[in-house]
């Protein structure tokens, strides 16, 4: 049964009605209209519903809503076409993204690699986004943007 | 090439071939189904000019990642002088642009452009004349910068677009006197003008249909039926009477779907639902599945009769033969399908990623019981499908569910969905023979391939769709695509080429990326590898031996000239120790009548585990005119690891009743720590030429590149793809000692 819970997600505190184990992905897309994370397997094997908990880079398909403490940054939370984050502008730049579904996840898994390790190896990066699957083949330029913005 | 094959494709697609005594660039292929031309006759149909100045581009062609959005805005800002960020691009929709046709078969700009090139040329020339008539100059004299039209030499004498018809029609017909630009007078096709959609995509301001919501939306999911063929029994409601916010269980023959307020409830609906299922007639054992092929009901069609290959072979001074096999794969997109529908009485909005929004119109409207003209389909861009994909499913059980509950229904395919039920890439088996001469050249090749067909797209077929069979229609196709790239573009004294097309398929087969090409491509490039070692030559050199057309000869040398290739016969000597290196050449004309890609690899194997690793990758890509050069190159870089992906790894899994790779782990992808570590890419631009395709081309070389090194590496051959640990073991250990 629902239950109401706050959460804060891009700067922004928001009361939302959920069951407690909502995965926190239904939460943002469908109460809060974030177009952002994605579904993508809803099994925690592909990455594409990534979001920021605090600096940590978490699958939001496998979180239950009621777990949720940290704040929660989603890829509209980095950056917009105007403004875009570092690692969105060097997206932009390598023009890394064919169809497009996966990069949330990669953003988002770059973004939380990042806050941790700003300079990553490049094995690093590769491991990083091990856990992100890209069905376009876009990964040399991928990983081309991450570097871009690992050397800035 | 031969016509027959373009002929079938060009009906599946509903397609035209329209060749006009004009010079080669205003040559138009076109995609729009032949008694519809005349509908699109008019520049009206196709281009707008706003109040604002903003240029509209209707196109029946869409998005699915390949960046055509960017490119076709590219031939309209060309031909219309106007910045391509001032053009907004409608796609897909059929109340409001022309049918083109499918976007498939790396077709949108080779058959889609000229369409387009051709009323936005029109489109000009009426500017020019409204302007010159505005401005009291003769039309020689005007000239066009962003939309605003100036006398040369008298700049104070301009006038925009939008003054000119902001708002209003053009009435004026696509005469087709009107002449594109000539390459050189080309200042936005041929430059790597930045993906218009990209922006959006990377901050999340993009809309894709899982992003549509609408007032009173709900949420849906099907039950699938308990294996392929399965009959609905009896299904329990009362198992979900507790499931909060359930709206409706719906049940139509073996149809079954849950529909509920929100999204979780759905899943929660589906997953307690207590359906009962007689299972169908067993699957074959997986195991069996190249063997059944070969005796299975076929139908026989010789493609390619030169000389007498049997008689060749029998008298030649070395012949061999291998057998070549691919399993089924799966499109396997990153974002299930999903699709939005509104069905309310006698009229029907949906909103999915169909490559085809007019074919699917009309299944749906029989699925529907509606009017086609009733029938609302637009285009919204999914994940990358790469074929026929689940995408036209998910639209009519959206449908369906929405007339039964009158209130707009939201279906998202859980990933176990799409695994199970979208429709496969099917598996092949070729055999090839081939003889050489004293000389070592090649004097005979004989081909047979066995394959259903490639493609079982709706094309107004309700049978094709998944709640059309579930419902009781059949599917209805041709043998489409299993033979593309089955004839090679060498020249052999003797030849022949042969497909059996077979009439039963376990999975439900259709298009994945290059349909057949892919497949045959590995054979025939594999083989001639393999008779290649045997003439001990030069694998690139063999190639060019055998090669009459100068843009294959080009391409090939490009490709060795971009890698540093030293000519040597295979296997490589030097390869020793746990990881042996090997590098190896491929080549192919997709379809035998577009681009000519060329690929040199650098393969790593792991004698130990059996790893394969694919290390660098050099391409030489030859598709006429280039109108995006960074789309292109995206497209290679895509086609390429993607390719490998489906060599290394990838293989359909089924037991006597269902499909049983349902998750990632079932049926894993490349990661990016197994991805090269560089390709580098040739383009070659022939802007003389027409424009042909990327979308599928550079995938052909890459399955036998990857067997072609592993061979270079470790003297030993594969032919059964993916070319997991274990085969590469099994074959490493007995393959001759090097």
């Amino acid at each position: 049964m629902a239950t109401s819970l706050t959460i804060t997600v891009n700067g922004r505190r928001h009361r939302v009605e959920a069951a407690a184990d909502t995965p926190l992905l239904y939460v943002l897309r469908n109460e809060l209209n974030l177009n952002g994370p994605k579904f993508g397997c809803g099994l925690a094997q592909c990455g594409a519903c990534t979001v920021l908990l605090g600096d940590r880079a978490v699958r939001s398909c496998s979180t239950p809503v009621s777990s949720v403490r940290a704040a929660v940054t989603t890829l509209e939370g980095l950056g917009t076409p105007d403004k875009p984050h570092p690692p969105q502008q060097a997206f932009i730049d390598e023009q890394a993204a064919q169809c497009g579904y996966c990069i949330n996840g990669i953003i988002m898994s770059a973004a939380g690699l990042l806050r941790t390790t700003p300079r990553p190896s490049e094995a690093q990066v590769r491991q990083a986004l091990d856990g992100n699957l890209c069905r376009c083949g876009t990964h040399m330029r991928i990983l081309r943007a991450v570097r871009r913005v690992a050397k800035a | 090439m031969t016509a027959l094959s373009r002929r079938e494709f060009l009906t599946a697609g509903g397609a035209l071939v329209v060749t006009f005594a004009l010079p080669v660039e205003l040559r138009a292929q076109t995609s729009t189904p032949k008694n519809k031309l005349a509908h699109y006759g008019s520049v009206d149909s196709w281009l707008a000019v706003g109040a604002d100045g903003r240029v509209t581009l209707l196109t029946g062609k869409v998005e699915l990642g390949t960046g055509v959005e960017t490119a076709l805005s590219q031939l309209v800002a060309e031909e219309l002088d106007v910045a391509v960020d001032t053009i907004t691009v409608v796609q897909g929709d059929t109340d409001r642009t022309p049918d083109q046709g499918y976007t498939v078969g790396s077709k949108t700009i080779h058959h889609g452009g000229p369409q387009i090139r051709q009323a936005a040329a029109e489109a000009r020339q009426a500017l020019l004349e409204l302007a010159a008539a505005r401005l009291g100059a003769p039309v020689d004299r005007l000239t066009v910068t962003d939309a605003v039209v100036s006398v040369e030499g008298d700049p104070a004498k301009r006038v925009t677009y939008a003054e000119l018809i902001g708002g209003r029609r053009f009435n004026r017909a696509v005469a087709g006197t009107a002449r594109p630009k000539r390459p050189e007078q080309h200042r936005v096709v041929g430059t790597s003008v930045r993906r218009v959609d990209i922006p959006g995509k990377v901050t999340g301001k993009h809309t894709y249909v899982q992003d549509i919501r609408r007032p009173g939306m709900l949420h849906a999911r099907v039950v699938r039926p308990d294996g392929v063929g399965a009959t609905l029994v009896r299904v329990d409601e009362r198992s979900v009477a507790a499931v909060p916010g359930l709206v409706r269980v719906v049940v139509k023959d073996n149809f079954v779907g849950v529909v509920a307020e929100r999204e979780e409830q759905a899943i929660q609906a589906a997953r307690t639902l207590k359906a009962t299922w007689t299972l169908g007639p067993p699957l074959p054992e997986q195991k069996n599945l190249h063997a059944d092929m070969r005796t299975g009901n076929t139908t026989d069609k010789v493609l390619v009769q030169v000389g007498d290959p049997a008689a060749a072979l029998a008298t030649a001074a070395r012949t061999i033969r291998a057998t070549y096999q691919w399993p089924f794969q799966m499109h396997g997109s990153i974002g299930p399908s999903c699709a939005v529908a509104d069905v309310r009485g006698d009229r029907a909005t949906v909103w999915c990623a169909s490559q085809g929004v007019f074919g699917l119109r009309d299944a749906l409207a029989t699925l529907l019981g509606l009017p086609p003209a009733s029938v609302h389909v637009l285009f919204a861009e999914s994940a990358g499908c790469y074929g026929h994909n689940g995408v036209d499913d998910a639209a009519a059980d959206a449908a369906l569910l929405s007339q039964a509950v009158g209130r707009p229904v939201r279906v998202q395919w859980m990933r176990q969905d799409e695994h199970a039920w979208e429709p496969k890439g099917p598996a092949m088996e070729m055999t090839v023979r081939g003889g050489l001469d004293a000389s070592g050249a090649v004097v005979a090749w004989d081909y047979e391939a066995w394959t259903p067909t490639h493609s079982t797209r709706p094309a107004a077929e309700p049978g094709n769709i998944l709640a059309g069979q579930l419902t009781g229609l059949q599917p209805r196709s041709g043998f489409i695509g299993g033979d593309r790239n089955a004839r090679h573009t060498y020249v052999f004294p003797h030849d022949r080429v042969t497909m059996h097309w077979l009439a039963q398929s376990p999975l439900r087969p259709s298009a994945l990326r290059g349909l057949g090409a892919p497949q045959n491509s590995f054979a025939n490039e594999s083989f001639m590898d393999e008779l290649a070692a045997a003439a001990g030559a030069d694998p690139l050199a063999f190639r060019l031996k055998h090669l009459k057309d100068p843009r294959a000869i080009a391409v090939l040398e490009a490709v060795a000239k971009l890698s540093g290739w030293q000519a040597r016969p295979s296997p490589n000597p030097a390869a020793s120790g746990r990881l042996a290196a090997g590098r190896s050449v491929a080549y192919a004309q997709y379809e035998n009548d577009t681009a000519y890609v060329a690929m040199v690899a650098d393969v790593e194997v792991d004698r130990q585990s059996g790893g394969v690793r694919v290390k660098r990758v050099w391409v030489a890509h030859d598709c006429g005119l280039i109108v995006n050069p960074d789309g292109v190159r995206n497209q290679v870089e895509g086609n390429v690891v993607q390719t490998i992906s489906r060599t290394l790894k990838e293989a359909v899994t089924f037991d006597r009743s269902r499909v049983t790779s349902v998750d990632w782990h079932g049926y894993p992808l490349l990661r990016f720590t197994e991805v090269p570590e560089a390709i580098e890419i040739a383009l070659i631009n022939r802007p003389e030429l027409p424009a042909v395709g990327a979308g599928e081309p550079a995938a052909c070389p890459v399955p036998a590149v990857i067997a072609n090194g592993v061979y270079d590496a470790t003297g030993a051959r594969l032919r059964a793809v993916p070319f997991t640990p274990e085969r590469v073991k099994a074959a490493l250990d007995t393959a001759p000692r090097t």
